[in-house]
């Protein structure tokens, strides 16, 4: 289909066809050290240098007192927190499904962390399924270049 | 502050497209029936409005508030547009009540409207997921069932919560849809039948999730001085409440429960709050809105609920943190009956049938869910249960709350993201 020709959808109401399109500038700005640690395998979380909350996300100042935070690196197995798979998706991963979502739990930190869990049969998925990092060998500079998988169960 | 009425209402019927009309129309249409249905208002007393709706990309026409503005031939009075996700219609409602209670405008016009038809249901889904963050959450696979799904999964595991009471709400606010012509898909449907429908995001199917719509809806908000002149029946705005919650929930704290009046700490002693099972922001927009309506056992004091159930999870996390029962005991709370309409038979023994009924309209479920109309709609169905005129709007009476009398309450309660903005709102029969 031309982007350039006119497509018509109806006349009575007239129903044409409208495509959109934008590139954008995006700077990860003070986050982009997590961006960078994930190319080199690190999970980095910040910690409060006032308080000492620790999340498991990228936050440059605490959200409990208002300090600035220190990036730390996570050690990279946590357990499930909780999880779904996915179906259907927004158009931009509707290809991509089923993909499974996880909320990752770790020992000590206060927060939880959004990936995909990948390696694993949706209805073996579980709450408290230990779970390790996985990082991209080729790095698109997205949180997607980590995910995780079921780790060896002790 | 002074005493604020809601005088008059309307709504356009919410559809999956309206090609034939664009927003402006829409929101005449309902401006058009409140104008109407309040015989001794007229246009020259409102003072101004506040227009909502969600999504810029969705309308792909910046400040189309002011286009609605100039369409219902309301320039130069003044004008704004609240958006807040999910929650922009509660919001919107909460401003023009501001708006009177300040003693800036006498009269506010509130009005609403989202046009979502205008891409496929899975670009509209991405649209949505943009309300997520876009650099931690979006690309991870954006899809803002799928957050909902990961929250009753947590939810089921806390509490013990089932796929078939959550199947419950679904077949509830389908069902009351049956008796509401505003509704975009009333039918009556068994858990069975719920639960055998497409899946979405595990545990959510199809029959769990609130549809996209087209539509638009008007409430007029006055001083007492204006309600008297204007309205045979006003219904007063007794209590507003609203509150928020951290954008990703991953990032959502562990903590001690937000308590209510009627609640104690010693009811929680291990349950970690709000975590990702329950939504912080509405539980702190109940308990603003119930001081200022001095309501202290909600299930006693409130005739009836209409809640932001975009998803049937949705409506059993809510009813917890609006105190209708105590967290964790949601699932168990729809199984009782209580929510249910008194007299509607829905295929199922329900003890308790109609004690406090929850989304009598069919909720979002049912009606749709465009987004900067929904929390007017609300409005708008409360303020004709608390009227007593549901059937000379609905044209049917089954899903009017009997023994509503002078001091009767209703809540409406609108809700966005993941719960990051929340309002509740108290309507009270005159
Ligand atoms: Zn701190």
């Amino acid at each position: 289909m031309s982007e350039k020709g006119t497509r018509l959808f109806g006349v009575d109401p007239l129903i044409l066809h409208e495509h959109y399109e934008i590139d954008y500038r995006h700077s990860y700005a003070e986050d982009s050290p997590f961006f960078v640690g994930l190319t080199k395998g690190k999970l980095l979380g910040s910690r409060c240098t006032g308080c000492g909350y620790t999340y498991a996300t990228p936050r440059s100042h605490c959200m409990e007192c208002g300090a600035p935070t220190a990036w730390y690196e996570l050690v990279a197995k946590g357990r499930v927190h909780t999880f779904t798979t996915c179906h259907y998706g927004g158009e931009a991963f509707l290809h991509e499904t089923p993909f499974t979502l996880i909320l990752v739990e770790f020992d000590g930190i206060n927060t939880l962390f959004l990936s995909r869990l990948k390696g694993i049969a949706p209805e073996s998925v579980r709450i408290g399924l230990p779970v390790v990092a996985r990082f991209a060998k080729t790095p698109s500079f997205k949180v997607t270049d980590v995910w995780f998988e079921p780790a060896e169960e002790r | 502050m002074r005493p604020v009425y809601v005088i008059s209402g309307g709504i356009t019927k919410f559809a999956k497209a309206h090609p034939d009309k664009d927003f402006r129309l829409m929101a005449k249409e309902a401006y058009d029936y409140a104008l109407r249905d309040a015989p001794r208002f007229s246009k020259d007393m409102i003072d101004g409005a506040v227009g909502s709706y969600f999504s810029d990309h969705f309308t792909r026409q910046l400040k189309a508030a002011s286009m609605v503005q100039d369409y219902l031939g309301l320039c130069p009075r003044p004008s704004k547009r609240v958006e807040g996700g999910g929650a922009t219609g509660g919001l919107c409602f909460q401003s023009a009540w501001e708006a009177v209670a300040s003693g800036r405008m006498n009269c506010c016009l509130a009005f609403g409207f989202e046009t979502m038809s205008r891409v496929n249901t899975w670009k509209g889904n991405e649209f949505i997921a943009l309300a997520s963050d876009t650099n931690f959450d979006f690309p991870v696979g954006g899809f803002y069932t799928g957050y909902y799904a990961m929250m009753v999964q947590r939810h089921m595991h806390e509490f013990g919560t089932t796929v078939e009471q959550m199947a419950m709400v679904s077949v509830k606010n389908h069902g009351n849809a049956l008796y509401n012509p505003y509704a975009q898909k009333a039918k009556r449907l068994t858990i069975k039948q719920v639960r055998e429908s497409p899946m979405v995001a595990t545990p959510l199917t199809m029959e769990d999730i609130c549809t996209m719509s087209d539509g638009a809806a008007v409430c007029v908000l006055a001083s007492e001085e204006i309600a008297a002149k204007a309205c045979d029946r006003p219904v007063k705005i007794v209590g507003v409440g609203s509150g928020s919650d951290v954008m990703r929930m991953a990032d959502r704290p562990h903590g001690k429960v937000l308590l209510l009046p009627h609640e104690r700490e010693s009811d929680y002693v291990h349950l970690k709050y709000p975590g990702v099972h329950s939504f912080r922001g509405g539980r702190m927009a109940a308990k603003q809105a119930y001081q200022m309506a001095g309501i202290r056992h909600p299930l006693e004091d409130l005739s009836f609920i209409e809640l932001h159930d975009a998803y049937t999870s949705s409506e059993i996390q809510t009813c917890e943190d609006l105190g209708l029962c105590k967290y964790g005991e949601g699932g168990r709370f729809v199984e009782s009956g209580v929510p249910f309409l008194p007299g509607v038979d829905y295929g199922m023994s329900l003890p308790k049938q109609g004690r406090l009924p929850v989304n009598p309209s069919g909720g979002l479920l049912a009606c749709g869910h465009p987004v900067g109309a929904t929390g007017l709609m609300q409005a708008v169905f409360a303020f004709w249960q608390l009227q007593r005129t549901i059937d000379k709007h609905l044209g049917d009476n089954t899903i009017q709350i009997k023994n509503i009398k002078p001091g009767s309450r209703g809540l409406i309660h609108s809700h966005a993201g993941t719960g990051t903005y929340i309002t509740v709102s108290i309507l009270e029969a005159t």
